[in-house]
């Protein structure tokens, strides 16, 4: 919603410059920039705008390989609804992931990766539903850590906003995953 | 001689007593590398590089794999300091890494990680055996 609102709402950037016209606040070249929607000269500009770029498309290039992840097990014969349904749900929130990274990584300036034309997956350790979910689990898992690890080192703290409400719905699929196998859904009060 | 076998068994005991606790230390890094599983993998090579034969290996340097710039001209070569300093704050150690990471902060932690990576990473561990996909 928040990577929505940022990749495509034209009138959040213009209520940002008119608000910024009045106010007195001093910002960096870049940011200026960044947010009035000159984004290609702020991603020239500001390396904060370049290291931010960076960081989405190595996102990005991780939620690509998630949806590819969800199509081998969709595939695979393996899933039974409502499994099956999960997994085709979770990998519609991963596309949907990957598409906004996309643009807000276009808005800024960058180029976005593209989806490989092959991943490895260890399909040879997946023999039954619970191997697949487990493996899906342990991606979502490594997911939340990816996000919370981003949240942090974003130039741009809308950004950071984003990469957070990503965070939360990869740490929803993990837990139903878990719940899925018959792990304890949610095993700790943190993430790390 | 009964001394002796005193000192003898507290010497076994404490060798017991380190292998428990390489043990426990690999566990926890076991552990701790699931933060990386969005993005990386022992035998094979995703988002990021593979970690098979890491320890030793020059940063940046797995044919095949679309490192950046900056870590290809980084000129590290990862044994347990360059990885404690780089996994501390990847993108300080390495400006301009595309490893988007606020990196792993606790020192204990670090190290049961690389512990870890050194014993399941090295050439013999059985995941770099047999690695899939190829
Ligand atoms: C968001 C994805 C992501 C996460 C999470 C991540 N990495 Fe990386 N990692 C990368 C990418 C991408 C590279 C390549 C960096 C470059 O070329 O600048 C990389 C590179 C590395 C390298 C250098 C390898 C080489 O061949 O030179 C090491 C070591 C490494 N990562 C360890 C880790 C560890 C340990 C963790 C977990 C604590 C981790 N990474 C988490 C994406 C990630």
């Amino acid at each position: 919603m928040s990577f929505l609102a940022f990749a495509n709402d034209p009138a959040l950037r213009a209520s940002r410059r008119a608000f910024l016209g009045k106010s007195g606040f001093v910002l960096s070249g870049a940011a200026v920039a960044l947010l009035a929607g000159r984004d290609a000269l702020a991603a020239k500009a500001g390396t904060s705008a370049e290291a931010d770029v960076r960081i989405l498309n190595t996102a990005l290039g991780a939620e690509l390989e998630a949806v590819a992840a969800y199509q081998v097990g969709a595939e695979s014969g393996l899933l039974a609804k409502p499994a099956l349904d999960l997994a085709v749900t979770f990998q519609g929130h991963h596309r949907e992931h990957a598409d906004v990274l996309a643009k807000t990584i276009a808005r800024l300036g960058g180029r976005a990766v593209s989806a490989k034309a092959k991943y490895t997956f260890p399909v040879e350790t997946l023999k039954s539903q619970a191997d697949v979910l487990r493996f899906a689990a342990m991606l979502e898992k490594g997911a939340v850590s990816a996000y919370l690890g981003a949240v942090p080192v974003f130039g741009d703290r809308d950004l950071a906003k984003a990469a957070a409400s990503i965070l939360g719905d990869e740490a929803m699929h993990w837990a139903i995953l878990r719940q899925a196998v018959g792990e304890a859904p949610v095993p700790s009060a943190f993430v790390a | 001689m009964a001394r002796a076998a005193l000192a003898l068994a507290a010497v076994a005991l404490a060798a017991i007593g380190a292998g428990a606790a390489a043990a426990q230390e690999t566990a926890n890094g076991e552990a701790i590398y699931s933060r990386c599983a969005a993005c990386h993998a022992l035998a094979y090579d995703r988002t990021g590089p593979r970690h098979c034969g890491l320890i030793g290996r020059r940063a940046g340097s797995l044919p095949g794999f679309d490192y950046s710039e900056a870590m290809k001209r980084s000129r590290l070569t990862w044994d347990a300091k360059t990885l404690d300093r780089f996994l501390a704050d990847p993108m300080k150690a390495v400006p301009g890494t595309s490893m988007g990471y606020a990196g792993v902060k606790d020192s204990k932690e670090r190290a049961d990680l690389i512990a870890w990576l050194r014993e399941a990473g090295s050439a013999a561990s059985a995941e770099c055996r047999n690695r899939p996909g190829r």
